[in-house]
């Protein structure tokens, strides 16, 4: 054991293409000489800036005036790597989407790390540097951070009802974020009013569909990807349009469904949606079909909501497909003042029917 | 805002309704599969229908059908030591008369939810300390994968494995109906008081795509002999479902009863040769016990004595017990088209997909989930 914990205290930063057998033990997460060496030689090389680099117990931010925005997401998805993306590249997009779609522009992320005895460091490697690809893209900084190990779980299956994936060993991963405040946004749900354009950004249940596909075991003709990307560029796209925004959601858990029954319940207005102008993959349908799911209520993790005046709604779109991340908006809906609050959904076939927020994680059918 | 209508739906949509209003009386069409249930909420085709024309919803999803003394069985299994459950998703939250196996795997058991038979063998390859039980739910769709993997236990020589048998025959159950059930549905429509009776008198019924593949069509030939009802088989396209339902409405005018298939290029007359020999070699038809139902004869499967120690009840010396439904549920009524779930006095109230009482509300293809999920009814009652 001793020789194993010191060849990774001594391995040089950089060193990291012969790691392969080399795993996560207890005392990486000791705050000792292990811990320091672990972030020097798997963290900060990839994703080092000045902020970071000071390693001190917080991160001295430059602001100017204006309204800061801050929110915190933990990432505990598995498999850890998916088609399309990985938790790494999810902890980042999460907290930036968060950010992006309260009208701010993302500044700068902490990094809190949780890793599991017995994770291959290869693996870790490779998630932080999905990490820096995506705080990149994205335009942040990781400026703050925190490694902890904790002991190997025992296997068994995961909180949601599944098995783990083909990684025995996980991590966990939690980022806040700050940004500032857009000048241009005025964001509020108070300023929902009938008539207003439902909009949403690309392909929906791409990142859901990915995920369960994997679970179990599913391949399809083409091989369904997470749409897992940061949103604020296309956000910024859109405000800057001047279109009259009234209101943005990024439609994770609980997919569509989950933001727009907030919405109808919140406002207290109803939604009237056309399934045959809803953005689908035709692998996604068919994913979905297999395994029994409701592409409305699958999660995302790369596309936006957003309820805009009507009159603005072509302006708005134009915007969004500007934008290579939204080259498949569409206008899905409208508000209505039809009272109860729904949401209700014209079908292909012209029928209709209601939708409701999902409760708790839908589980494949048997048959 | 515009949908996509394609030109023959509406043809048929207007057949269906013009041949209901010339039966000119209440229709009862029993979908007995969970997935057309769903399917008919889903698509939207169940706002479309005519007035007159009532869908029920048949003894066709596998967690709804299974009997709370199996579920009680599978507590029992997963409270024994050094044993693993492996179970469908759909089954976790299945309230017994012991909790959930959901609310023991919070309490420790050691419980895995699988995706497939040949999983939950892999699982005991894995666990060669344990044993795992593999909670054979389902139909005729997940028999056969049931039967394939006792065989490659057995192969193989994993004994470390067991299967707790729940699995069911569609068939036997809607013979049951029927037998159970008034017989005529016009004549029972005409003296209607609505009483709950009435209710269950059906004109025809749409039969299930997924099992048909395996059984094939002809094993509805009791139905439309014996009991003389129309079958058709269909699939879950909404254009299917509606073909399905305007081949239903069809006979009914004409007073025939005739099977029919609309299905055709995935469901053959005779099913599946393959998975249906893989049942006959491992499994018996015996009585066994419905949710609600009660034991209907010949209507599910157990081990051959061949392969009987791999039961799980037996292995581990487990009695039957008996059924305690909480009595306000109706789900046994609901499961036979006798009610709707409105009807009950738990939906919605008591009884949600967050707090189920009967499995009507627990599986995604439950009666009740896709009422209370999609159901424009009670939401409707309040605009």
């Amino acid at each position: 054991m001793k020789t194993e914990l010191e060849s990774m205290v001594a391995r040089p930063a950089g060193a990291v293409s012969s790691i392969a057998d080399e795993r996560i033990v207890l005392a990486h997460g000791g705050g000792g000489e292990l811990t320091a060496g672990l972030v020097r030689a798997h963290v900060l090389p990839q994703l080092a800036n000045e902020a970071l680099s000071a390693l001190g117990d917080g991160a001295v931010l430059d602001w100017p005036s204006g309204s800061l925005v801050l929110t915190t997401d933990s990432y505990v998805v598995t498999p850890l790597e998916f088609a399309g993306g990985d938790i790494g590249r999810l902890a980042v997009c999460g907290t930036v989407n968060d950010l992006a779609v309260m009208g701010a522009q993302p500044v700068a992320l902490s990094l809190g790390l949780i890793l599991e005895e017995g994770l291959p460091l290869e693996v870790l490697d490779r998630i932080v540097s999905s990490i820096a690809t995506a705080a990149d893209e994205a335009g942040v900084r990781v400026v703050t951070g925190d490694t902890k190990v904790i002991e190997r779980r025992a296997a068994a299956p995961t909180s949601n009802g599944d098995e783990r994936g083909t990684a025995r060993e996980g991590m966990f991963i939690n980022t806040a974020g700050v940004g500032r405040l857009r000048g241009d946004a005025r964001l509020e749900i108070e300023r929902i009013e009938p008539g207003d354009a439902v909009i949403v950004s690309g392909t929906l249940a791409d990142h859901g569909l990915a995920i369960m596909s994997m679970r179990n075991g599913l391949e399809f003709d083409t091989p369904l990807r997470s749409d897992v990307a940061p949103l604020n560029g296309l956000i910024g796209r859109l405000l800057e349009s001047g279109a009259d925004v009234r209101f943005m959601r990024d439609a994770t858990r609980g997919g569509l469904a989950g933001v727009l029954a907030d919405v109808s319940e919140r406002r207290g207005v109803s939604i009237e949606i056309d399934e045959s102008a809803i953005p689908i993959l035709p692998a996604a349908r068919h994913a979905a079909e297999m395994l029994g799911l409701d592409l409305l209520s699958t999660a995302n993790e790369g596309k936006v909501v957003a309820i805009v005046a009507a009159r603005d709604a072509r302006r708005a779109l134009a915007a969004l497909r500007g934008h290579t991340l939204g080259t498949r908006a569409a206008v899905i809906g409208r508000i209505t003042d039809a009272q109860p609050p729904l949401v209700e959904l014209l079908t292909r076939i012209a029928g209709r029917r209601i939708v409701q927020r999902p409760y708790g994680e839908d589980l494949p059918r048997i048959c | 805002m515009t949908a996509c209508v394609p030109p023959s739906f509406a043809a048929m949509r207007s057949e269906l309704e013009a041949r209901c209003a010339r039966i000119g009386r209440r229709v009862q069409v029993m979908e007995v599969c969970g997935t057309h249930t769903v399917s008919f909420f889903r698509s939207g085709l169940r706002s479309m229908l005519p007035a007159n024309l009532r869908l029920v919803s048949g003894p066709g999803c596998p967690v709804c059908v299974t009997a709370q003394r199996h579920i009680d069985a599978a507590i029992r299994l997963a409270m024994e030591e050094r044993v693993i459950i492996a179970t469908y998703g759909d089954m976790l939250r299945v309230p017994g008369r012991m909790g959930s196996l959901e609310r023991r795997r919070a309490a420790g058991a050691r419980i895995f939810v699988i995706n497939s038979a040949r999983r939950a063998l892999e699982l005991a390859r894995e666990h060669a300390n344990e044993t795992v039980v593999f909670l054979a739910v389902g139909f005729e769709t997940t028999a056969p994968a049931t039967a394939a993997t006792i065989l490659e236990a057995e192969r193989e020589g994993i004994e470390n494995f067991a299967v707790l048998m729940c699995h069911k025959l569609v068939v036997p159950a809607m013979c049951a109906l029927l037998d159970d059930g008034p017989k005529d549905a016009a004549r029972a429509d005409s003296d209607h008081t609505a009483g709950s009776a009435a209710g269950a008198a059906l004109d025809g019924f749409l039969c299930p795509g997924h099992v048909s593949v395996i059984i094939g069509s002809q094993a509805y030939r009791p139905i439309v002999e014996v009991h003389g009802k129309p079958c058709v088989v269909a699939g879950f396209e909404p254009m299917q479902m509606l073909a399905g339902l305007v081949h239903l409405a069809r006979q009914i005018e004409e007073g025939a009863a005739r099977l029919e298939n609309v299905y055709e290029g995935v469901v053959s007359p005779d099913g599946n040769a393959v998975a249906l020999e893989l049942m006959r070699r491992v499994f018996v038809e015996a009585d066994v016990a419905w949710r609600a139902l009660g034991v209907i004869p010949q209507s599910g499967l157990e081990l051959s004595p061949r392969y009987r120690r791999f039961d799980a009840m037996r292995r581990f010396g487990i009695v039957e017990g008996d059924d305690e439904d909480d009595p306000a549920c109706r789900c046994g009524e609901v499961i036979q088209g006798k009610v709707e779930p409105a009807q009950c006095p738990l939906f919605a109230g008591r009884c949600t997909p967050l707090t189920p009482i009967g499995p009507c509300m627990v599986s995604s293809e439950g009666t009740c989930a896709a009422w209370y999920r999609y159901g424009r009814a009670m939401k409707e009652a309040a605009r």
